[in-house]
C-alpha cells in the first residue's frame, strides 16, 4: 500500500477542488487532489453549453472550457493530482487526517494531511427520492445522467421526452435534446414557478415551444418494458385536481428534481451536517466541526454559478493555510435565517473582518429587501429588484456593520427577505 | 409600449424593460451592464443564440491501455464563438453532427470558419487525447 503526505488535501477535483488546491499551493503548502474520475473538472466536464465564468474571467466559456483554464493553472502549480482514484474513508487521527482511496492504476492509497478540504460536490436526487407511482420500465434517467450519456459517451437516451421538474439541468436538457433531434413534449413542475434560472426557461424552452406546466405533479409512470408515458395531475390551493389529469405519451422520462449535497465521507467522519442545506455547517472560516476540516463548493451548498463556486473555494483555500500556520478563529457571532430565508450560510461570521454570505429565499418577489439585523437592530436594508429561490443572493458584511458584536458576546445576526 | 425581458446574455438574468420611443429607437433599463441594452436590441428585431454541440470523436485511446474505455469520451464539444441568428441554427447542428474529428484535439481549434457568413467560427471546447 502506498503512504503519502501532504500539508493538505483536497476531496474532489472539480471547480471547486480545483481553486481550493490553487490557494493552497500559493501559500506555500504542498496539496493532493483526489478525484474518482480520469480527469479533473467535476460536473464541469459534461456541461458543454455556455454559460460559465462571465465573473471569474470575464468571458462566457462552456463547462469544459472553464474546467480546463483551471487545470492548466493546476498542472503548473505544484499540486499533486491524483485521479481515478475515490476516497471510501477519512479518519481523524488529531494531528493528521488520514484519507484512504482506492484506485485502478495504484490500489489502496493512503494519504496523511494535516487540514483537508471537502469538495465533492453533489449528487441528483432520482425516482425513489420524490416518490412518483407508476410502474418500472425502462427509460427513466436522471437528467444529469442523460446529459452525460448525450454530451459525453455520444448516446441519445429516448426520442420523445417528458422533463420532470425545471432545475436548471432539466432546462439546459431541454435544449439539448431538442437540439439532437428528440422532441420535448413537455416539462412538469410541481411548484408555481420554475427553479431553474430565468435565462433558462426563456433560451431552453421559449425558443423551442416546449410547455411548461408549473403547479403540475407527475402522478403516473406508464409502461412494461419502456416508459410509454407519464400522467399529470393539476394542483389547486394544495389539492391534487384527478378529474383534470391528462397522459402525456412519452418513451423517456428526465428527472430534473433537485442535487443533494454529497456528504457521506463528512458523516463517517462525525461532521455536523445542516439539514436545510444538507451540507457540513461551516464557522466563518468555513471550517466544518471537525477542526482542520473545511468544505466548499456544491458539497457545502448547492450552487447555481460556478464563479461563486471558485470564489468560495478560494476562500476556503485560504482559510485552511491560515488555520495551518497556526491562526485560530477569534470571537464569532452566530447568523439565523429569518423571514422568507430558507438558508445563510456560513453559520459564523468573525466581526473583525469581511464577510461573504450566502442565501436562498423562499419566495420570488419584485423590489424585495434584503434586511440584515443585528441583535434586533438593522445593519443593512438593502433593495433587490428580483428574487427568486432559484438564484442564489450573495452579499458582503464588513467590520463596519458588525460592530456592535465585537463587544457583546452571544450576539446573533438574523437575515431576511421582505 | 413597455415590455418585459429578460437578459440571456448571461446567468444572472437582469429583467429587463424594453420602451419604444419615437423613430423605432428603444430606452432600455434594468440592465447591470451594458450587454444588456444590445441583448434587447437585438432580441426585438433579430434574436440571435450561441449555439453548443458535438461531434464525433474518431480514434479515441485510452490512455490507461489499448482498449478504449466505457466511459471514454466519444463526442467532442464545440461552440459558437459568438451569437448567430436564430433561423441559421438547425442547418449549422446538421452540418456539425455530419462531421468526426480525429483525436487529438485541442481546446480552440477551428472546427467551421465563418457560419453563414457571421464571422462567427466554430471552435472545440475541451482538448481530448
Ligand atoms: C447540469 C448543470 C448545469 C450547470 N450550468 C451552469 C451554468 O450555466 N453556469 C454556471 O456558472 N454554473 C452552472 N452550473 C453550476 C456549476 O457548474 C457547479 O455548481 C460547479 O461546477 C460545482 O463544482 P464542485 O467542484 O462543487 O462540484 P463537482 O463539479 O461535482 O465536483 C466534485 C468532484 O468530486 C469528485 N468526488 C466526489 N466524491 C468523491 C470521492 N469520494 N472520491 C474522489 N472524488 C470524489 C467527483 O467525481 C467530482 O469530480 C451547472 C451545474 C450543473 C450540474
Ligand atoms: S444585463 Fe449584463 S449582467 Fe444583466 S443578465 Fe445581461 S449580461 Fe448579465
Amino acid at each position: 500500500m502506498k503512504e503519502l503526505q501532504f500539508d493538505s488535501a483536497v476531496i474532489g477535483g472539480g471547480a471547486a477542488g480545483m481553486a481550493a488546491a490553487l490557494e493552497l499551493s500559493a501559500r506555500g503548502l504542498s496539496c493532493a487532489v483526489i478525484e474518482r474520475e480520469d480527469e479533473l473538472g467535476g460536473i464541469l466536464m459534461q456541461c458543454i453549453h455556455n454559460g460559465f465564468g462571465l465573473i471569474e474571467f470575464n468571458e462566457e466559456l462552456s463547462g469544459p472550457e472553464f474546467a480546463q483554464r483551471l487545470e492548466e493553472k493546476v498542472r503548473s502549480a505544484a499540486i499533486t493530482p491524483f485521479c481515478g482514484a475515490t476516497v471510501i474513508e477519512v479518519e481523524d487521527n488529531g494531528e493528521h487526517k488520514v484519507i484512504s482511496c482506492v484506485s485502478g492504476a495504484w490500489g489502496v492509497i493512503r494519504i496523511k494531511a494535516r487540514a483537508v478540504v471537502l469538495a465533492m460536490g453533489c449528487r441528483e436526487r432520482n425516482r425513489g427520492n420524490i416518490r412518483i407511482p407508476g410502474s418500472r420500465p425502462a427509460g427513466v434517467f436522471t437528467a444529469g445522467l442523460a446529459q452525460r450519456l448525450v454530451n459525453i459517451e455520444g448516446y441519445i437516451p429516448g426520442k420523445d421526452v417528458v422533463i420532470i421538474g425545471s432545475g436548471d439541468i432539466g432546462l439546459i436538457m431541454a435544449r439539448r435534446m431538442s437540439w439532437i433531434g428528440c422532441k420535448v413534449h413537455a416539462v412538469v413542475e410541481i411548484l408555481p414557478y420554475p427553479s431553474g434560472l430565468t435565462r433558462n426557461i426563456v433560451q431552453c424552452l421559449k425558443d423551442f415551444g416546449i410547455p411548461l406546466y408549473l403547479s403540475h405533479l407527475t402522478t403516473n409512470i406508464y409502461g412494461q418494458d419502456r416508459v410509454e408515458g407519464v400522467e399529470v395531475t393539476p394542483i389547486e390551493n394544495g389539492a391534487l385536481m384527478f378529474d383534470r389529469s391528462f397522459r402525456i405519451p412519452c418513451d423517456t422520462v428526465l428527472l430534473s428534481v433537485g442535487l443533494v449535497p454529497e456528504n457521506e465521507l463528512s458523516r463517517s467522519l462525525g461532521i455536523d451536517l445542516s439539514p436545510m442545506t444538507n451540507g457540513p455547517w461551516v464557522d466563518s472560516t468555513l471550517m466544518t466541526s471537525v477542526p482542520g476540516v473545511f468544505a466548499c463548493g456544491n458539497v457545502l451548498h448547492v450552487h447555481d454559478l460556478v464563479d461563486f463556486v471558485v470564489e468560495e473555494a478560494r476562500r476556503a483555500g485560504s482559510f485552511a493555510a491560515d488555520w495551518l500556520a497556526g491562526r485560530r478563529k477569534d470571537k464569532e457571532l452566530r447568523v439565523k435565517a429569518g423571514s422568507n430565508v430558507r438558508y445563510v450560510t456560513p453559520g459564523r461570521l468573525d466581526p473583525a473582518r469581511d464577510n461573504k454570505l450566502y442565501l436562498r429565499t423562499l419566495i420570488v418577489k419584485n423590489d424585495a429587501v434584503l434586511e440584515v439585523r443585528l441583535n434586533n437592530k438593522t445593519v443593512r436594508s438593502q433593495k433587490k429588484s428580483h428574487v427568486q429561490p432559484s438564484e442564489m443572493i450573495s452579499f458582503n458584511l464588513g467590520p463596519s456593520e458588525l460592530a456592535a458584536a465585537r463587544e457583546s458576546p452571544d450576539s446573533v445576526l438574523e437575515v431576511s427577505i421582505l | 409600449m413597455r415590455q418585459e425581458l429578460i437578459c440571456i446574455t448571461c446567468p444572472i438574468g437582469c429583467h429587463l424593460w424594453v420602451e419604444g420611443l419615437a423613430g423605432g429607437e428603444i430606452q432600455v433599463s434594468g440592465n447591470k451592464c451594458p450587454r444588456g441594452a444590445v441583448y434587447a436590441r437585438e432580441e426585438t428585431v433579430a434574436p440571435k443564440r450561441v449555439v453548443t454541440a458535438t461531434c464525433r470523436a474518431g480514434g479515441y485511446r485510452d490512455p490507461h491501455g489499448p482498449r478504449p474505455s466505457l466511459a471514454a469520451p466519444r463526442r467532442v464539444p464545440i461552440r459558437t464563438t459568438g451569437a448567430i441568428p436564430r433561423e441559421g441554427i438547425a442547418g449549422l447542428l446538421e452540418s456539425l453532427y455530419a462531421l468526426e474529428l480525429s483525436l487529438p484535439v485541442r481546446k480552440g481549434d477551428v472546427v467551421m470558419r465563418d457560419v453563414l457568413g457571421t464571422g462567427i467560427d466554430v471552435v472545440v471546447t475541451r482538448s481530448i487525447g
